[in-house]
C-alpha cells in the first residue's frame, strides 16, 4: 500500500475531491496546513508596517491506497490541483507496512 | 429643582462613556498577538474597577473640590467619600443634580487611565499595572481634570482649576485632560518599559481586526456622550457638537485612508478603525468651538497627520504598542491647537481663532494648555513608572512575555478552538494531579 499526501492550494480542493471520487477513492483525511515554496510568502501592511509573512494557507490531503493504484491517483490529484501558477503544491508517495479499520478489525488491503 | 431633561440625557451620556472603556479593550484587544489578547482587555477592566472606586472615595473631590490654591488642586477633604452630594442641591431655577455630575465625569476618569495601557502591551504585569493605574489617576488625572473641567462658579464661591478660569484655553471635553495626558503618558511608559522582544524584527500583526472595528464602533457610538454629553444639558450646544463630532469622525477616516492608500498602496480596515479614533480624538477639544465644516477640515488634517505619526515609533525607535502617542498624543494635540486656528464666534464656544478673524489670542491660550499637561504628565508619569520598575518590578520575565502573558500572568486563553486535546480538570487546590502518563497521552 502506498500514501499519497498532497499539498494543495485551498480553493482547489473541491475540483481534487470531485476528480478523486470520480477515480473511485471512497476518503482521504484533510487538513488545514501553512507552507510555502518557491512563491515564498506575502506582505500585509498595519498602520504603515510592512510584515512579510512567510507562510500560506494551503491544504493538505493524505489518501492510502493500493500499490496498484498510486501512481494514477498522484495524477488524479496533480491534474484536477493545477492552475499553471507558482504555489499549486506537491503531491508524493510513500510505502504504507499496514492497515487497520478500527471498527472491525479488518487489515491492509481489506480495510481500505 | 431638577431639571429633568437635562439629567436623563446626562444620566444616558455617563452609561455611553461608561461603554468606551469596554469598547476599548476590543479595540486593544484585537490588535494584539492571540498570546495576549486577554491582559490587553483586562488592563481596561482592571482600570474602569478601580478608579469607579477612587473616584467615589476621593477622587471626585480632587478634580470638583474647591480650589486650594493657583487652580491647580481641588480640595481632596471637602467631597471625601461623595459626603454631602446625596441630597437635592439643585435651585429653583432648575439644575442638575451634583451625582449626575460625579457619575458623568467618572468615566472620563477610568478610560484615561485605561488608554495609557496601549503603549504598553504583551510585557506589563498586571499587579503593578494596577498599582500604577491608582497612583497615576491619584496625583495627574485629578489635578488635571481639575485644571481643564472645573470652572469657578457664577458668584465666585467656588474655585476651579487654571486651565478652565485663568488660561481660558477650551477643550470641551477633554482633548488635554484625556487625550494629550494619557498620551504622554503613554509614551513615558514606553520608555520606562522598553521595548517588546523582537520589537521591529518579528511579526506582531493584529490577530483579529473584526474585534477592532467592532471596539471603534463602540468608541464611536460613546463618544456621543463624551463630546454631547460635556455640554451638560439636552441642549443646542449639545446638538452642534453631536453633528461636529459625527462629521469630524468621518472626515478623519478617510484622511487616513487616504494617506495610506497613497503612501502603502492599500486602504485598510485598521486604517478605517484607526482613523475614527483620531477624528473623535481630534474634535473632542474643538467640538463646541468649530462649524460643521471646519469639523471637517479638523478632521481631514487629523487623520491624515496621525496616520504619518503611527510610523515615528519605529524610526524614533520606542514600542508605543498600539500607537497611543501617534493617535491620542498627536490627535489631542491637532485638536487642541487647531481651535486656535479654526474657531468661529458662530459656534456656541463663541470664540474666533486665527482664520475666523481672531488673532492669536486663542492660539497660544491653547497652546500654553496643550504643552502644560503634555510636560506635567510626561514627567510625573516617567518618574512614577520607573519607581514602580525599581522596587516592585513592572516588566514580566522574558520567559513569560515569550511563552504569553494570557497564560503567565492570568492562568488563561483567549481562545479554545480545538476539539482535541484539551486535557482534564480539577477544584482549584485540590491535590490530584494528572499521573505522567495521562499528561503524555493527553497534550497534543
Amino acid at each position: 500500500m502506498k500514501l499519497v499526501t498532497a499539498v494543495i492550494k485551498p480553493h482547489k480542493w473541491d475540483d481534487v475531491r470531485e476528480a478523486l471520487e470520480t477515480f473511485g477513492v471512497t476518503g482521504m483525511t484533510v487538513t488545514e496546513a501553512s507552507g510555502y515554496g518557491r512563491q515564498k510568502g506575502h506582505t500585509e501592511v498595519y498602520r504603515g508596517a510592512e510584515y512579510d509573512v512567510a507562510l500560506l494557507p494551503k491544504v493538505r490531503l493524505e489518501i492510502v491506497v493500493d500499490d496498484a493504484d498510486a501512481a494514477d491517483v498522484v495524477d488524479v490529484v496533480a491534474k484536477s490541483a493545477s492552475t499553471g501558477q507558482i504555489g499549486d503544491g506537491k503531491v508524493w508517495v510513500t510505502n504504507v507496512e499496514a492497515v487497520v479499520r478500527v471498527r472491525t478489525g479488518e487489515r491492509d488491503a481489506a480495510a481500505l | 429643582m431638577v431639571n429633568t431633561g437635562d439629567t436623563a440625557w446626562i444620566l444616558t451620556s455617563a452609561a455611553l462613556v461608561l461603554l468606551m472603556t469596554p469598547g476599548l479593550a476590543l479595540f486593544y484587544g484585537g490588535m494584539v498577538r492571540v498570546k495576549s489578547v486577554l491582559n490587553m482587555m483586562m488592563m481596561s477592566f482592571g482600570a474602569l474597577a478601580l478608579i469607579a472606586v477612587l473616584w467615589v472615595l476621593f477622587g471626585y473631590s480632587i478634580a470638583f473640590g474647591n480650589d486650594v490654591g493657583a487652580g491647580l488642586l481641588g480640595d481632596p477633604a471637602e467631597f471625601l467619600g461623595l459626603r454631602g452630594l446625596m441630597e437635592d442641591t439643585t435651585s429653583e431655577s432648575g439644575g442638575l443634580p451634583a451625582m449626575a455630575f460625579v457619575g458623568f465625569q467618572s468615566v472620563f476618569a477610568i478610560i484615561t487611565v485605561a488608554l495609557i495601557s496601549g503603549a504598553i502591551a504583551d510585557r506589563a504585569r498586571f499587579g503593578t499595572w494596577m498599582v500604577f493605574a491608582g497612583i497615576w489617576a491619584t496625583i495627574v488625572y485629578f489635578p488635571v481634570a481639575h485644571w481643564v473641567f472645573a470652572f469657578d462658579s457664577g458668584d465666585g464661591s467656588v474655585i476651579g482649576g487654571w486651565i478652565a478660569n485663568d488660561l481660558a484655553a477650551i477643550d470641551f471635553a477633554g482633548g488635554t485632560a484625556v487625550h494629550i495626558n494619557a498620551g504622554a503618558a503613554a509614551l513615558a511608559l514606553a520608555l520606562v518599559l522598553g521595548k517588546r522582544r523582537g520589537f521591529g524584527r518579528e511579526s506582531m500583526r493584529p490577530h483579529n481586526l473584526p474585534l477592532v472595528m467592532i471596539g471603534a464602533g463602540l468608541l464611536w457610538f460613546g463618544w456621543f456622550g463624551f463630546n454631547a454629553g460635556s455640554a451638560l444639558a439636552a441642549d443646542n450646544t449639545a446638538s452642534v457638537v453631536w453633528v461636529n463630532t459625527l462629521v469630524a469622525t468621518a472626515a478623519a477616516t478617510l484622511g487616513w485612508l487616504a494617506t495610506e492608500r497613497v503612501r502603502d498602496g492599500h486602504a485598510t480596515s485598521l486604517g478605517a478603525a484607526s482613523g475614527v479614533v483620531a477624528g473623535l480624538v481630534a474634535i473632542t477639544p474643538a467640538c463646541s468651538a468649530l462649524s460643521p465644516v471646519g469639523s471637517i477640515v479638523l478632521g481631514l488634517v487629523a487623520g491624515a497627520l496621525c496616520a504619518l505619526a503611527v510610523g515615528l515609533k519605529y524610526r524614533l525607535g520606542y514600542d508605543d504598542s498600539l500607537d497611543v502617542v501617534g493617535v491620542h498624543l498627536v490627535g489631542g494635540l491637532v485638536g487642541t491647537i487647531a481651535v486656535g486656528f479654526l474657531a468661529t464666534s458662530a459656534a456656541p464656544a463663541g470664540v474666533a481663532g486665527l482664520f475666523y478673524g481672531g488673532g492669536v489670542d486663542q492660539l497660544w491660550r491653547q497652546s500654553v494648555g496643550a504643552v502644560a499637561v503634555l510636560a506635567f504628565s510626561f514627567v510625573v508619569t516617567y518618574v512614577i513608572g520607573t519607581l514602580l520598575q525599581k522596587t516592585i518590578g513592572f516588566r514580566i520575565s522574558e520567559e513569560d512575555e515569550v511563552t504569553g502573558i494570557d497564560l503567565t500572568v492570568h492562568a488563561e486563553s483567549g481562545y479554545d478552538l480545538h476539539t482535541a486535546g484539551a486535557g482534564s480538570s480539577r477544584p482549584v487546590g485540590s491535590a490530584t494531579q494528572p499521573s505522567k502518563v495521562n499528561e503524555g497521552s493527553v497534550s497534543a
